[in-house]
């Protein structure tokens, strides 16, 4: 969050060399400090314009009241304490928000666990095992495929393969492995999981992988040289030095995650509450302002998980 | 993060603070309006906003035809349709909405209502709609926003509903259906004659509802009355304590796992009925024949306690004037003049003005579709697939028979934002 003029210099020291020393001497040129402005100008202005605006809007209308058919703009906290109704009464068992995002939290656990397991591997596979370029650069494109269809054909597809008269269940109990199919294989937390790591592994191994690629080789050689295990190698060398590229990862995969319903609704025969559902539901009720107050709770949460994983590790300083 | 920002004045952050509570204030304080619309000048040019069950190609072609107009489909789903009426009342001109959403949507003052005496076939309109009885005289049940309730407006800009009957037409009928749960006979294998079947622990993981909060609820209330647990008032506008009462026995039925899933879109529903992960559940007539075209067993099945129906009608968006207007009026005149209602008929809804519908389909089809007789020959879909081989026969009968037994109509609740709350508890159970 800082200038990008401290990014800069983080990134690759001594690219602009002591810049208040550089403003003296040549006080006729563009000062450093306007060209970074310059540079960072259009992202800001799109930054500005389609998500801190519409993010602000978000926040007043969450204080408004409503009534069936329209917006009242009279402050109010009926859209919170609606939220977090009966939270206090219900103790020690837990209400309807609590509920919710205890169950969003374990799915996004769950994802996050998995995506990072199977893309830490892709990544290192891509990494260290493909030599060319080409192959790298194939190999990664393989792992977008499930992006190649729209997200109502990828769901409906999972019915022949998941469902009670599915391939897995008929192949299962054909071999006799089975008597009657499993019930728990589609519209349930699993498939859910199984959706979720299907589509967003590849937010996992796109950073990973950039991370990887830029370890110099012969550090690995050295760690070998001094007589490191290959397992040894792994958690002293490549993992610390690819934190930055998991971090990012598991930033995409838990905040994706957080805010899904698509997914979870139709894998989940739209009976699995997740934060994100209870918006989509007030918003076709017509209850924006409450809508909204979920999706400030929701950003919230979201944020201060992020930034206890920024705590873990610095992304700035890494990159 | 921010310890090198503290020592400059203004930090770009601080900037984009400040600049986008300003915009934020311009916005909200109505500086910054609506765009304006080119308006072609030689074209007829209709924008028709509404859910995909009348916006059929057939249907816009023959209209170019016929009247000169082109209609543009702005397809969404039934919540999207309210929604958009709410917040973008000038990006379409005609609306083909459900009689439901009219409790939110006549006093936003987003539409117009329609001058009964511009439209040529309105005595013609079956008296389902002004009478709340069939055409052979049968009362029809009332419960929820029966179309009857909700159909006149007091005066041209008013927003109260009238009780008699005005010239101030909230919405001119254009299709309806009777609903009721839809069942595999050859995996259930035994009748199936009252709504109780849908909770029946029998057919625990393969039973199935719409996910629409305000119908789904209607369905269970449909299966208490039916257990003989609880008789409601008016199953369309239910009390705090019936809708606790009523979300009680679905979290119950949840938690036993007796729900395979909850569908939402048409093919959805389909999908799940033909590929057996469901064997009863609400669903749409032509669903049903959906299912049953592609060779598998599927009964649209009457049950003893009615059908629960729904209806939706035409208005126009309160930007709509001058020959805009009367283009409206073309087109709705030309929707009730029958080819578009013999389209409904044939796809298994129903139309508005049956006479002009008869006129335009064959005797053995509405032999079929209307008065419940067995086929004399192949049924075919508007598009010319197979339906129904000579000899089937209709689903619950007749025009007479299933409208006749309707229970109950979609609704909005009064406590409506009570019972979106209870839904959401009802799904993290």
């Amino acid at each position: 969050m800082d200038t990008s003029e401290d990014i800069l210099q983080q990134a690759s020291p001594g690219l602009i060399p002591g810049s208040g020393t550089a403003r003296a001497a040549k006080p006729t040129r563009l000062s450093p400090s306007f060209i970074s402005w310059l540079q960072a100008g259009p992202m800001m202005l799109v930054f500005l314009a389609f998500f801190l605006i519409p993010l602000v809007f978000v926040v007043i209308v969450s204080f408004w009241d409503y009534n069936e058919y329209q917006l009242l703009p009279a402050f109010s906290g009926r859209g919170y304490t609606d939220t977090f109704e009966g939270c206090i009464a219900q103790l020690p068992e837990l209400c309807t928000i609590g509920k919710t995002y205890l169950m969003t939290l374990k799915l996004c656990f769950m994802v996050w666990a998995i995506t990072l397991f199977i893309g830490f591997w892709v990544a290192y596979f891509l990494a260290f095992h493909v030599k060319s370029k080409t192959w790298q650069m194939g190999l990664s494109l393989l792992c977008t495929i499930p992006f190649w269809t729209s997200n109502v054909i990828r769901m409906i597809a999972w019915i022949p393969l998941l469902g009670r008269n599915g391939l897995v269940n008929s192949g299962l109990v054909k071999t006799g492995l089975i008597n009657h199919p499993l019930e728990w294989l589609l519209f349930s937390e699993f498939s859910v999981v199984l959706a979720l790591v299907h589509l967003f592994t590849f937010f996992m191994v796109v950073p990973i992988f950039n991370s990887m690629v830029r370890i110099d080789k012969s550090l690995i050689e050295a760690a070998y040289d001094a007589g490191a295990t290959g397992f040894q190698t792994l958690v002293n060398v490549v993992i610390p030095l690819a934190k930055p590229g998991i971090v990012i990862g598991s930033i995409f995969v838990i905040t994706i995650v957080m805010g899904d319903f698509i997914t979870i609704g139709v894998m989940g025969g739209q009976q699995i509450a997740a934060a994100g559902k209870i918006i989509e539901t007030r918003v076709n009720a017509l209850q924006f302002p409450a809508a909204a107050a979920n999706a400030v709770i929701l950003l919230a949460i979201t944020f201060l998980i992020i930034t206890m994983m920024s705590r873990i590790v610095d992304i700035k300083k890494e990159l | 993060m921010t310890e090198t920002t503290g020592t400059k004045g203004v930090s770009r952050r601080t900037l984009l603070k400040g600049t986008a509570s300003l915009a934020g204030l311009a916005a909200g304080s109505g500086a910054i309006t609506g765009f304006p619309y080119v308006k072609s000048a030689d074209a007829k040019v209709l924008r028709y906003l509404g859910t995909a069950v009348n916006e059929g190609d057939d249907i816009s072609k023959q209209c170019l035809k016929d009247t000169g107009i082109k209609i543009e489909y702005i397809t969404a789903t039934t919540d999207d349709v309210t929604k958009r009426v709410m917040t973008q009342p000038n990006s379409f001109d005609v609306l083909d909405t459900e009689y439901f959403s009219l409790k939110k949507l006549v006093p936003s003052g987003n539409i117009l209502a329609l001058d009964a005496k511009k439209i040529k076939e309105f005595d013609n309109i079956t008296p389902v709609f002004t009478k709340g009885e069939t055409p052979g005289g049968k009362k029809i049940g009332g419960q929820g926003t029966a179309p009857w309730k909700v159909l006149y407006l007091e005066g041209k800009d008013s927003k109260k509903f009238a009780t008699s009957a005005t010239e101030f037409v909230t919405l001119i009928p254009t299709v309806y259906n009777a609903d009721t749960l839809g069942i595999r006979p050859d995996l259930i294998k035994r009748p199936i004659s009252t709504w109780a079947e849908l909770l029946n622990p029998e057919f625990k993981g393969k039973a199935s509802i719409l996910n629409i909060p305000s119908i789904g609820i209607m369905d269970a209330a449909m299966v208490v009355e039916a257990t003989g647990k609880y008789k409601y008032a008016d199953k369309g506008n239910m009390t705090k304590e019936e809708i606790d009462l009523t979300m009680k026995v679905m979290t119950e039925a949840k938690k036993a796992g007796q729900f395979r899933a909850f569908w939402k879109d048409f093919n959805e529903s389909v999908n799940l009925m033909a590929s057996g992960e469901t064997v009863i559940q609400s669903m749409w007539s032509p669903a049903v024949t959906k299912v049953r075209s592609m060779g598998i067993p599927c009964t649209f099945q009457p049950l003893k306690e009615g059908y629960r129906s729904w209806a939706s009608g035409f208005c126009v968006s309160k930007g709509v004037s001058g020959p805009k207007l009367e283009w409206a009026y073309e087109f709705v005149n030309w929707f009730l003049s029958g080819y578009a209602g013999a389209y409904l008929n044939r796809q298994g809804y129903y139309s508005a003005v049956l006479s002009t519908a008869k006129a335009h389909m064959e005797p053995y089809e509405w032999a079929y579709w209307m008065e419940g007789k067995p086929a004399e020959k192949d049924i075919k879909a508007p598009d010319g697939s197979l339906l129904e081989k000579a000899g089937a026969v209709r689903d619950g009968g007749s025009y007479e028979d299933r409208m006749g037994g309707v229970a109950c109509w979609n609704a909005v609740m009064d406590e409506n934002d009570y019972m979106v709350r209870k839904w959401n508890e009802f799904i993290a159970a």
